[in-house]
């Protein structure tokens, strides 16, 4: 069934559409990351202009993630202390991030600068989250189970100490709120929820445990692309509510279901996973950059100069 | 008496231009744009009315143009910059259709003569205004690249041959319009030819515009973006609600 969308001015299947939200959102829930690191890809894919896609995949993820969110909050799993300090940082980084884009827009060469972003962050995340989850895979497999023992780093010797119960910690803010910051810029500039960076930052930079990230980050990015969602929709009038409703009807059904299978695998499978995910995308990505393209020109709105 | 024949010979020889006009319509002039779009077949029909008997020996053909709202467009030449594919070159396009068809009745060097094609802008080449200014001195492969993308996304076509035309006179096509339309007015053009020349033009406009919930949500979202934001936002919280409501119920 063909659907028009009123902003994109495109036709495109609905089912594709529902099938592409639904597969995004278990992955959503499973993981706890937004899913707009494979979505907004894959919309350009499908044919969606890059700034419809980024700007409605900023709402389809506050439906993808407060969906996930409600989850966790019965499970008790969100920390919603962290969560708020998280937040501070990351709107700060938002409205940050959207003053960047549009200085670089201005110079021309935004759409090379978010590609290597992409590259970049996803390659040292998943890589690094690869090879910790495999170590840690291969010493619980191992008999002696080692208790682990917090690290007492520079991240301890900040002043402003904040006791953070549900993570069971006691630590600066600072951390937290650049955290959230560099999360907000990046979030801003790659059209994403950012998760796929907030969750491994949680654990390694502020020590949080896993089952705790997963809520924590999905709460705080509810707010971050909400925020996204508006200044798109008010300042480039790009957000597709068709789209996103399309988007999000599959994707919240399949946050559920992501989160159900959550709940039931270990953490370092599900890391795992997530960083052979993360390193999946960032391969394609890589590969678009490196290899001569098929088609060497392309077709853009006319710049005016 | 001889010299008033000779006289009307020479003048039906002369000027068939003013003898041959073209009596057209099309099966719809507005288009509208519903959710459930995907596309739409325009027919196009008409006659050729004759004031004299023409007597010339090379028929006649039509040639019929639709062409979508125009707008400037930029296009980018991807280079090879330190080992990695980026945006080099660009060329800026005046004005490009944002959809166009030609169709004919036979093959468009038999047609059309190309001074007359300059006069007209029928051919796509000619519909493309483009003073030739790129970064990299090739602006001939701006322009070849642009039609190669936009003819690959079914945007442009040549039908040749595509208009049949019943005892030099009746003629009939129909031009598919894409779902992936631009909302403005599309001009339908209708050029007469004989011997490759122009000798009669009809041009008529369809009206493609959004109607029902797609116009709703388009003025929306241009006029009050702050609640149209808004209210993305709260479907979006909404639905993630319901739905996990939903599987709540469904796990008890």
């Amino acid at each position: 069934m063909q659907i028009y969308l009123p902003i994109a001015e495109v036709s495109v299947n609905a089912f594709l559409l529902l099938g592409l939200g639904g597969m995004v959102g278990v992955l959503s829930g499973m993981f706890g990351v937004g899913g707009g690191f494979l979505m907004t890809p894959l919309l350009f894919f499908i044919g969606i202009p890059p700034a419809v896609a980024v700007a409605t995949e900023a709402n389809q993820i506050v439906a993808s993630s407060f969906s996930g969110v409600l989850a966790h909050f019965r499970r008790r799993t969100v920390d919603f202390r962290m969560g708020g300090v998280l937040l501070v940082g990351g709107l700060v980084g938002a409205a940050l991030g959207v003053v960047l884009f549009n200085y670089l827009k201005s110079l021309g060469q935004v759409d090379l600068l978010v590609r290597l972003c992409y590259v970049v962050f996803l390659g040292v995340v998943g890589g690094l989250m690869f090879i910790e989850s495999l170590n840690a895979l291969r010493k619980s497999r191992s008999a002696t189970e080692v208790p682990k023992r917090r690290k007492h780093g520079w991240v301890h010797k900040l002043p402003f100490k904040m006791r953070f119960r549900v993570s069971g910690l006691y630590i600066s803010v600072i951390p937290p709120i650049l955290v959230g910051l560099v999360v907000g810029v990046l979030a801003a500039i790659m059209g994403v929820g950012g998760g796929f960076i907030m969750v491994p930052a949680m654990i390694y930079l502020l020590g949080m445990p896993t089952k705790v990230v997963v809520g924590t980050s999905l709460f705080q990015i509810i707010f971050v692309t909400g925020f996204t969602t508006l200044l798109h929709a008010t300042t480039n009038f790009t957000v597709d509510v068709v789209l996103a409703v399309l988007l999000l009807v599959g994707g919240v059904i399949g946050a559920q279901i992501g989160t159900q299978i959550g709940a039931r695998l270990k953490a370092e499978q599900l890391r795992i996973l997530l960083a052979g995910l993360v390193l999946l995308v960032c391969a394609k990505l890589a590969a678009d950059l490196l290899l001569m393209p098929s088609e060497l020109y392309s077709i853009g709105e006319s710049t005016g100069h | 008496m001889r010299w008033l024949i000779l006289l009307f010979v020479t003048w039906a020889a002369a000027a068939p231009a003013q003898s041959e006009s073209i009596v057209a319509d099309l099966s719809q002039s507005r288009v509208s744009i519903t959710t459930t779009f995907t596309g739409s077949e325009i027919l196009v029909f008409g006659a050729i009315k004759r004031d004299a008997p023409v007597e010339v020996l090379d028929p006649p053909h039509v040639i019929v143009t639709v062409a979508g709202p125009s707008a400037p467009v930029t296009v980018r030449k991807k280079d090879r910059i330190a080992g990695i594919w980026v945006n080099a070159a660009e060329a800026q396009i005046d004005s490009a259709p944002s959809f166009y068809a030609v169709s004919t009745t036979g093959p468009m060097a038999t047609v059309l003569s190309h001074t007359e094609d300059l006069r007209h802008s029928v051919s796509k080449n000619r519909a493309i205004r483009f003073v030739g200014a790129a970064d990299d001195g090739d602006p001939a492969h701006f322009q070849e690249a642009l039609i190669r993308i936009r003819e690959d996304a079914g945007a442009y076509a040549l039908n040749e041959g595509e208009v049949a035309f019943f005892d030099d006179t009746l003629f009939r096509t129909s031009v598919g319009l894409p779902a992936n339309l631009v909302e403005g007015a599309y001009t339908v053009r209708i050029f007469l030819t004989r011997d490759r020349n122009v000798v009669s033009t009809y041009e008529t406009t369809i009206s493609v515009r959004k109607v029902g919930l797609e116009r709703f949500l388009y003025n929306l979202a241009h006029d009050r973006p702050l609640i149209y934001g808004l209210m993305s936002l709260a479907i979006a919280i909404a639905a993630g609600w319901l739905a996990s409501a939903a599987f709540q119920i469904m796990r008890r």
